[in-house]
């Protein structure tokens, strides 16, 4: 990472999406620390198509977001297009669009990352698959990092990935993509469920999910692994620590 | 397979009678004056189980004319035609068919496909609906291969070739494969995953007449413990390799042991290497094989560590390239170092096929190798080259039929430098044009009818404009009238994917003039069902209908009801779907197998439907249905 971290950026902020939690690497060229305020979370909401629910979006913190607070903003549909002079705010991505496969994205992310480092900017916005495992799943998922912003709309993401297979554990108690508006909730997630999400980096290290920034997390994540409570414990000191060295 | 299906139950009676000594090589000998042969089938199939009269003597030799002659009938539809016509066209047919093409293949199951056509050697079977590409089917929907190997293992000795697209094949498959066919020689996976270097290995090793070997786009997983090295495997002896592609194959390969697979293999024709293989290694190889036509070029740059030596001269690279005369087709070029650009200068000439998509190639860098393509047919490249790069390649390239222009930035807000400009320029300088995939982020409708107007051979209009819901960026305008232009004066037009800020009336224009569509992709537009309503209507043809985040519900999926059965598949995500409106369709169509699923497993708590994927099938409902599937 080129620039130096900051201790606010270690810290689990809960704002609202956009407005500093987890830093908001989706959109592509955010600096550090930078509060980029007012995000243009609205354009998700297609008012032009009238629909009842946001349409192709993940994210069910997208979703918790417009219901705290929808401002029907027509004109921002607009103007992206005739207007193309000014640069439109960056929409939340959606799943599998613009169309171009995985393959050719993680060739050409390979490509961007490499030019970026030379010139010392952060990686853009471009796919970033990882397995996810899940301790007693019968196959692996896939997550595409890129397409979330923040740990939050990842944990949902997971669970809903692998609903199917515990019974509830993850998440049981009734959180709504609401509730990840509260700190303290997600920490209870982390700490108080049975399933704990891990992660390995590049030094080949099994790391919790959640305890370095978001940006540094997808840039070293090669995988996941949602292992039981009892098997990620002993991974948490190690990861404080390790992240104190980078420090 | 037959796209249209009727007449499959009258004729359980052919299934029961055994098949020639399948083993012949060729068809011909079964016609010629077998009807007298003890062992003829179709004295057995006289005796058993009519309950009219056995055929007269004379319809038994017009049955072996009809195989001689059918034989030398390729195209299935012609074929399929021809089932039609009464039982004894339908059982030549079904024996002499040699290739069997399925389009999905959960349509029929391999009991059924097998029992009916006996003679096959070789299959093409496809799986997933094409928008798994993008991540839109959850892993683990189905579109296995095991079933089908392990059906054709038993039916099939004499199997040659496989094809497979968007399937999951173990490497248990690929090993079953390799043992159970000894005639075994070509093998294509396109876009498929669930196997690694194993099953490759495999392969190499047990396919002792393999000639074509190509992987494209697959998903190759293997953990770091187990990445065997296939190349290694193949015979010692000479092979028959006519070609081998491996770009996908994400791990690094022995050189030592491909150099040397190379030059033992005295057919091959077309080489596509994997980006582990650096430019000076590449040149060995081009120089071990300068019969070349088909060349993957890896990395296209110096790996320092790998090649120790000295950097690989320019000129030295140049001079293989003179050597391999024969080169039509170039691709790869995965990290390319622009410094080596120039070296394939002496190919382009005759150059029919360059494949740039995966070099952020500037104008600038693209320009001299482009203006010596003339001959050029297809033409992939990145939208890093901009309008200006594609105005070059509009000035050289006459003979263009085939243009994509990937995003270099796959992002709806991204920069691109492409855009209607290009778009124009293509249109003006290529005018026999028949396919085109563009990517771009601005575009105009007067630049789509400028293309409409100029490339009338127009058979495939692909146009992605990238930020959803974008309008003309000039007028402002929905990009109704430019699409509605393309399907108006471009006749040919049989696939069409839509995009921009599009209302009910672009589906208007298609069904009005879209004749002869059999694919529409449609994402993010329309304003009410009447679009969809519109193009279940009005185009015939329609085989393939793809739609996503569009505001089409109940009311215009049932509008398609009469059309269902005539085409291959219906997808729709994200759109305005109920449970109760696809219920019904599934009541309604009995032999439409109707599959319901959504992003989390509880998606049918509420009665709105997240993802549907609806096709026609002859065996009911697949038993191999995961949790998050529900079959209506």
């Amino acid at each position: 990472m080129s620039s130096g971290l900051r201790m606010e950026e270690t810290e689990l902020r809960l704002g609202l999406p956009g407005g500093g939690g987890g830093g908001g690497g989706g959109g592509g060229e955010v600096e550090s620390g930078k509060n980029s305020g007012k995000r243009g979370f609205v354009e998700i909401v297609d008012l032009k198509l009238q629909l009842q629910t946001p349409v192709g979006v993940q994210e069910a913190a997208a979703e918790a977001a417009e219901k705290v607070k929808r401002s029907p903003n027509d004109d921002s549909i607009v103007s992206c297009g005739s207007d193309p002079e000014k640069p439109s705010p960056p929409k939340a991505q959606v799943v599998g669009w613009p169309p171009v496969r995985s393959f050719r994205k993680n060739i050409l992310s390979v490509h961007s990352e490499k030019g970026r480092k030379e010139e010392g900017e952060k990686s853009s916005s471009l796919a970033a698959l990882v397995k996810v495992s899940m301790d007693g799943a019968p196959y692996l998922r896939k997550v595409d990092l890129k397409t979330h912003r923040s740990y939050q709309e990842l944990f949902v993401a997971l669970q809903k990935m692998f609903d199917s297979f515990t019974t509830g554990d993850y998440g049981s108690q009734g959180m709504s993509g609401r509730d990840f508006m509260n700190e303290r909730k997600v920490k209870d997630l982390l700490h108080g469920s049975e399933y704990v999400p891990t992660y390995e980096d590049k030094d080949g290290d099994w790391m919790l999910v959640g305890d370095v920034p978001w940006e540094m997390f997808v840039a070293s994540c090669k995988r996941l692994s949602i292992m039981k409570g009892s098997e990620a414990i002993g991974l948490a000191p190690r990861a404080m620590e390790k992240c104190k060295n980078k420090c | 397979m037959t796209e249209d299906c009727d007449g499959e139950e009258k004729d359980e009676e052919t299934r029961r009678w055994s098949p020639g000594q399948g083993g012949s090589s060729s068809s011909s000998s079964r016609g010629g004056g077998s009807g007298t042969s003890a062992s003829s089938p179709f004295k057995n199939r006289c005796v058993r189980g009519r309950v009219d009269q056995p055929p007269p003597f004379s319809g038994q030799v017009l049955e072996n004319v009809l195989e001689n002659v059918l034989q030398f009938l390729p195209c299935r539809r012609d074929r399929n035609a021809s089932s039609l016509v009464c039982r004894s066209w339908y059982r030549a047919e079904a024996r002499t068919r040699l290739e069997l093409f399925i389009g999905n293949c959960y349509a029929v199951s391999p009991a059924r496909a097998l029992g009916r056509f006996r003679c096959a050697r070789a299959l093409v079977l496809k799986g997933r609906p094409r928008f798994a590409d993008f991540n839109l089917v959850p892993v683990g929907w189905g579109a296995r291969f095991s079933p089908w190997v392990a059906a054709m293992a038993a039916a099939y000795p004499w199997l040659e070739r496989v094809c497979l697209k968007r399937m999951t094949v173990s490497d248990a498959d690929l090993a079953l494969l390799a043992r159970s066919f000894s005639s075994f020689r070509d093998l294509t996976l396109i876009c498929c995953d669930g196997f690694g270097t194993p099953g490759l290995a495999a392969v190499a090793e047990l396919c002792r007449n393999l000639r074509v070997l190509d992987l494209i786009e697959n998903d190759v997983e293997d953990e770091d413990e187990e990445v065997v090295d296939w190349i290694s495997r193949f015979p010692e002896t000479d092979t028959r390799l006519e070609s081998l592609s491996f770009e996908c194959v994400n791990c690094p390969v022995n050189f030592a042991a491909l150099e040397a697979l190379v030059a033992r293999s005295p057919s091959l024709r077309r080489l596509r290497v994997n980006q582990h293989v650096s430019v000076g290694q590449l040149r060995c190889l081009m120089v071990r094989a300068p019969q070349l036509t088909h060349l993957g070029s890896g990395s296209f740059e110096t790996v320092p560590v790998a090649d120790g030596a000295a950097e690989l001269d320019v000129a030295e690279l140049e001079s293989s390239f003179v050597a391999s005369k024969s080169l039509v087709c170039l691709s790869g070029f995965r990290m390319v170092a622009p410094e080596y650009l120039p070296a394939i200068y002496p190919v382009c000439a005759g150059l029919v096929s360059l494949n740039l998509s995966y070099a952020m190639t500037t104008a600038e860098q693209l320009k001299p190798v482009i203006l010596r393509c003339h001959n050029l047919q297809t033409f992939w490249v990145l939208d890093t080259v901009g309008d200006e790069g594609l105005r070059a390649a509009a000035k050289t390239c006459k003979h263009l039929r085939e243009l994509r222009v990937f995003p270099f930035e796959a992002t709806e807000d991204s920069e691109s430098a492409v855009s209607d400009a290009g778009l124009v320029a293509i249109s003006e300088g290529c005018q026999k044009l028949r396919s085109i995939l563009y990517f771009c982020q601005r575009m105009t409708n007067a630049a789509v009818v400028t293309m409409s107007k100029n490339c009338q051979d127009l058979v495939v209009f692909r146009l992605c404009i990238m930020g959803r819901h974008r309008p003309d960026h000039i007028t402002g305008e929905p990009m109704d009238e430019g699409f509605g232009a393309i399907v108006m004066n471009c006749k040919k037009l049989t696939r069409l994917a839509v995009s921009g800020l599009l209302t009910d009336k672009v589906f208007e224009y298609i069904a009005k003039y879209g004749k002869l569509v059999r694919t529409l992709s449609v994402a993010f537009a329309g304003n009410s069902d009447l679009s969809l309503r519109y193009v279940l209507e009005g185009c015939h043809k329609l085989q393939k209908l793809e739609i996503r985040d569009s505001p089409f519900g109940d009311a215009g999926l049932l509008s398609g009801i009469h059309h269902y059965y005539n085409m291959r598949f219906l997808w729709m995500n994200s759109c305005k779907l109920s449970l109760r409106g696809c219920k019904e369709v599934a009541q309604r169509l009995p032999r439409l197998v109707v599959e319901v699923f959504g992003d989390q497993n509880k998606e049918l708590d509420g009665d709105a439907v997240e993802k549907l994927y609806l096709y026609r099938s002859l065996v009911g409902p697949r038993d191999d249905v995961p949790s998050f599937v529900k079959i209506l």
